[in-house]
């Protein structure tokens, strides 16, 4: 495709010369046939933004319905309407969004590789996500699925009326593209790093997405073999989780948790990653504490296979276990509150800039912070019984999830953005979009502690009426968070076509992947990189800023 | 990294299949030899860890192996002792009632809830 | 690949996203590893319903144990320890560079595993006309039927999802088997005989576990 060689102006590409999106061709069939990896993670971003807005308008009914007791569903639509939203969150948006596209784009990017390991089954695991995908949509259209995405046996094996066989099938494949992914990162980060990348070289999202790699690899499948096993109880109708078959349900939740508990660390652990890479840049410092934040990344990925039963605290588990699972709990507050207090040491007189992605981050920071401060709340047994089930849990983890993981998807999204497509947004629309999605997040969730703490269960499509002003102001809120998540759609929609081009480092940021034209061309680097000096080298001062 | 027998059959693996061999032979006979409690299950157990340890070592060749390769198979079994060890924290101390009719109403025919 | 007959020993060239071939070998097989650890935590939660299930009802599993077919089983651990023995056999001669041998010791490993899924297959002929089968033709009498068929129950999970594994390794070997006696293979490249070893040898580690867990459980009760 390409016929001009650009010599000696690598850093003010001609876009439709040499760069990944032109060369190697532009029909469909280059695209779905592509073993590179920042193709990949394009075809990852179309989808995952697919399924966060199928995701995105189940939650806008949820909360629609809840406007006013009793609501405007049956209590069986409104059911399949939280599974849905559930399953398409967790494993169709949350799990793959920053590993399967930033981390896919940018892994090779910053080690200064040419590509992944494997690049061909880095391909299958699209094709394997995308399989999963459309079995989950099927298994919603033709009817739906009305467990929750907990998948609680007996209920799921023995008593629903849902297809439940098919969105078990769906997140069983899912989760073997979320291995492949895990794997290839993995092998990636220990064997093709450029000459000079040292360990302590590493960019902290490196560091992130490889302790991401360790749970996706060593918890998925517990969770695939738990749904085969629910799936052959639910088709044989002989199993050993439906206690009326003599089977055990804790068993199911003990597996179902050893993996949907670290599964949390996935869906949050990448974007750790993205706001160590935004914080120093607009800071303009070094992050600090750099050793702490990585080895607190991976203490998480080990500790947090230790915590999983807080999930069942009121299911029947011993006392004993309860004990043991709470102090584990709080334990690990320590690595997550360690990178907090990093993140805001950097900030210490800092040169700060406001600009989206450090918008977002610092919402970020907020909002975590409050989410994992509420989860030790639910650490302690005594409050735990109290709360569980309530609003306060729905308040905590959407905290984390979205409050947490989707700022900090947004955040990597924009900071990346001018890198991945050689375009800029529009700086305006960008802040406005981001204080909208703080400003309505909270406004949705926080008056769900509230709910919660007075006791307004989840789950239930109704609620009692001493209860409707606060889910008014959550509903309200809701409506501001999906203007909030539709406005990127359109500036950064518009900027493909008519933003300004991105120098090949806009922000002065340091990091290989800023090294590189933008877009960057198929093998990443002309020459590869040599790498001398640590991460996150950033000077106190005012540096122009290239636009 | 070569076997020191360059040509025909490397006497290591030979050696190692005549003990796999001898244990499965070992483990076959004593599974019929009654022993108190649950020391069948922990001898059986105990062969088959030494069954597997020399395919892993031998077979494997993880001997030999990087550092960085023992440690991923070391992950496999450390993180399956997490799941065995953390479950037993409950399962090892659980107060078990007396389990009611297996056959009590489940709620599977119950009216479905109006509005 | 195929002209690679009349020049035995041709210097392959990594893939373009590596820089050496020993970059790209390393890659490959801590890769396995990588997959094989996964593949542990995969048994490993049908092995903790096992142990649950075996704890509860340790009468009924005894019962169900002696339901085995012991002879069956133990032959079938031979057949995949020496299959085993054959694969590393292969990677050996593979690692010298003897391209025929390496070809027929992998023919050898895939017979055998072929052998293992002929028996196992007799064994679950046997068990279905035994009515041993749960959810499709389970009949069974007495007060430990239940856990009986919660061990059958396992038994055909672990061993259905061993078998999967055993029928992956033999397209795996069989695809080997034909590029080893195509030449592809040489003392500086022989990753995917290595690798595919891996696999093989994790597959017979599987079965070493359930070996005990299935056949040896109750043989020593009444």
């Amino acid at each position: 495709m390409t016929t001009a060689t650009v010599t000696g102006k690598t850093d003010e590409p001609v876009v439709g010369t040499r760069n990944y999106l032109t060369e190697g061709g532009v029909t469909l069939r280059s695209w779905l046939l592509t073993r590179d990896h920042k193709r990949i993670a394009i075809l990852y971003t179309l989808s995952i933004t697919l399924f966060f807005f199928v995701g995105g308008a189940a939650a806008t009914l949820i909360r629609l319905n809840l406007v006013t007791p009793p609501g405007i569903f049956t209590p069986d639509v409104y059911n399949r309407l939280f599974t849905l939203h559930g399953i398409v969150m967790v494993w169709f948006f949350l799990i793959p969004s920053i590993p399967n596209t930033m981390g896919n784009f940018l892994i090779p990017l910053m080690i200064g590789a040419k590509d992944l390991a494997f690049p061909r089954l880095n391909l299958l695991s699209w094709y394997l996500y995308m399989a999963a995908g459309l079995l989950a949509l099927f298994a919603i259209v033709i009817g739906g699925v009305d467990t929750g995405w907990t998948f609680y046996t007996p209920f799921s094996s023995m008593y629903s009326n849902g297809y439940v066989v098919l969105a078990l099938a769906a997140v069983f494949t899912a989760g073997f593209s979320s291995i492949l992914t895990g794997l290839n990162f993995i092998v990636t980060t220990h064997r093709m790093r450029a000459p000079g990348m040292t360990w302590y070289r590493l960019p902290v999202f490196v560091w992130s997405n490889y302790a991401t790699s360790i749970i996706m690899v060593l918890a998925t499948p517990v969770l695939a073999i738990t749904l085969a096993l629910v799936a052959v109880e639910r088709l044989l109708q002989v199993g050993i989780f439906d206690p009326a078959l003599g089977g055990d349900p804790l068993l199911f939740q003990h597996l179902f948790w050893f993996y949907s508990h670290p599964a949390v660390y996935i869906m949050i652990l990448p974007g750790f990653g993205v706001i160590s890479e935004v914080v120093p840049c607009f800071a303009r410092k070094p992050l600090f504490g750099y050793k702490f934040v990585v080895w607190s990344s991976i203490t998480i990925s080990v500790i947090g296979f230790f915590v999983w039963a807080h999930h069942m605290f009121v299911a029947g588990i011993s006392l004993y276990a309860g004990l043991v699972f709470s102090l584990l709990s709080y334990v690990i507050a320590v690595p997550s509150a360690i990178k907090v207090f990093n993140w805001t040491a950097t900030l210490h007189k800092g040169w700060i800039s406001f600009d989206a992605p450090m918008l977002y981050a610092l919402g970020f920071i907020g909002l975590f912070t409050i989410g994992g401060l509420t989860g030790l709340f639910l650490a302690n047994l005594a409050f735990d019984v109290h709360v569980t089930d309530t609003y306060f849990v729905v308040a905590h983890f959407h905290y984390i999830m979205v409050g947490g993981m989707v700022s900090a998807y947004f955040a990597g999204l924009h900071y990346w953005w001018p890198k991945v497509t050689g375009r800029l947004y529009h700086e305006w629309w960008a802040r406005i979009a981001a204080l909208l999605i703080f400003f309505g997040f909270n406004l949705t969730f926080f008056p769900q502690f509230i709910l919660g703490y007075l006791g307004m269960q989840r789950r239930y499509f109704s609620y009692a009426p001493e209860f409707q002003l606060w889910n008014i102001f959550s509903s309200a809120g809701a409506s501001v968070l999906a203007v909030g998540y539709v406005l990127p759609f359109f500036y950064l929609g518009w900027s493909l076509f008519r933003g300004q081009r991105a120098g090949a480092n806009p922000w002065a940021a340091t990091g290989l992947e800023w090294q590189t034209s933008s877009p960057p061309p198929t093998h990443n680097f002309d020459r590869t990189p040599t790498v001398t000096r640590p991460p996150y080298q950033y000077r106190p001062e005012p540096e122009p800023q290239d636009v | 990294m070569k076997s020191p027998s360059p040509k025909g059959l490397p006497r290591a693996l030979l050696l190692t299949w005549v003990a796999l061999l001898a244990l499965l032979a070992a483990t076959l006979a004593l599974a019929y030899v009654p022993m108190s409690g649950p020391l069948n299950v922990a001898v059986a157990l105990g062969i088959s860890a030494g069954k597997a340890l020399l395919v892993l070592a031998v077979f494997m060749k993880l001997f030999r192996a990087s550092a960085l390769t023992r440690a991923a198979a070391a992950a496999g079994l450390f993180w399956l002792g997490i799941l065995f060890a953390l479950a037993a924290t409950d399962y090892l101390t659980r107060t078990v009632e007396p389990a009611g009719e297996l056959s009590a109403p489940t709620g599977r025919n119950l009216p479905a809830e109006g509005r | 690949m195929s002209d690679a007959r009349r020049e035995p020993w041709p210097d392959p060239s990594p893939e373009p996203q590596y820089a050496t071939m020993a970059q790209q070998a390393e890659a490959a097989s801590f890769g396995m590893w990588v997959f094989l650890a996964t593949e542990v935590l995969f048994f490993g939660g049908m092995l903790l319903a096992y142990a649950w299930a075996r704890g509860s009802f340790p009468a009924g599993f005894a019962e169900a144990g002696r339901h085995t077919k012991i002879f069956i089983g133990s032959v079938n651990t031979v057949v995949l320890l020496t299959s085993s023995f054959t694969m590393a056999w292969a990677v050996n001669a593979a690692e010298h560079g003897r391209r025929r041998p390496t070809a027929w010791l992998l023919a050898a490993t895939a017979l055998l595993a072929l052998l293992f899924l002929a028996l196992k297959g007799v064994e679950y002929h046997q068990e279905w006309t035994e009515h041993l089968v749960p959810g499709l033709n389970f009949r069974e009498e007495g007060p430990n039927a239940h856990a009986v068929e919660l061990f059958y129950f396992l038994y055909f999970m672990l061993t259905g999802i061993h078998g999967i594994h055993v029928t992956i390794g033999i397209g795996l070997i069989a695809v080997t088997m034909v590029r080893a006696w195509r030449g592809a293979f040489s003392e500086r490249y022989y990753t995917p005989v290595e690798v595919t070893g891996l696999y093989w040898h994790f597959v017979d580690i599987v079965w070493i576990f359930l070996y005990p867990l299935i056949y040896l459980v109750g043989r020593s009760g009444p």
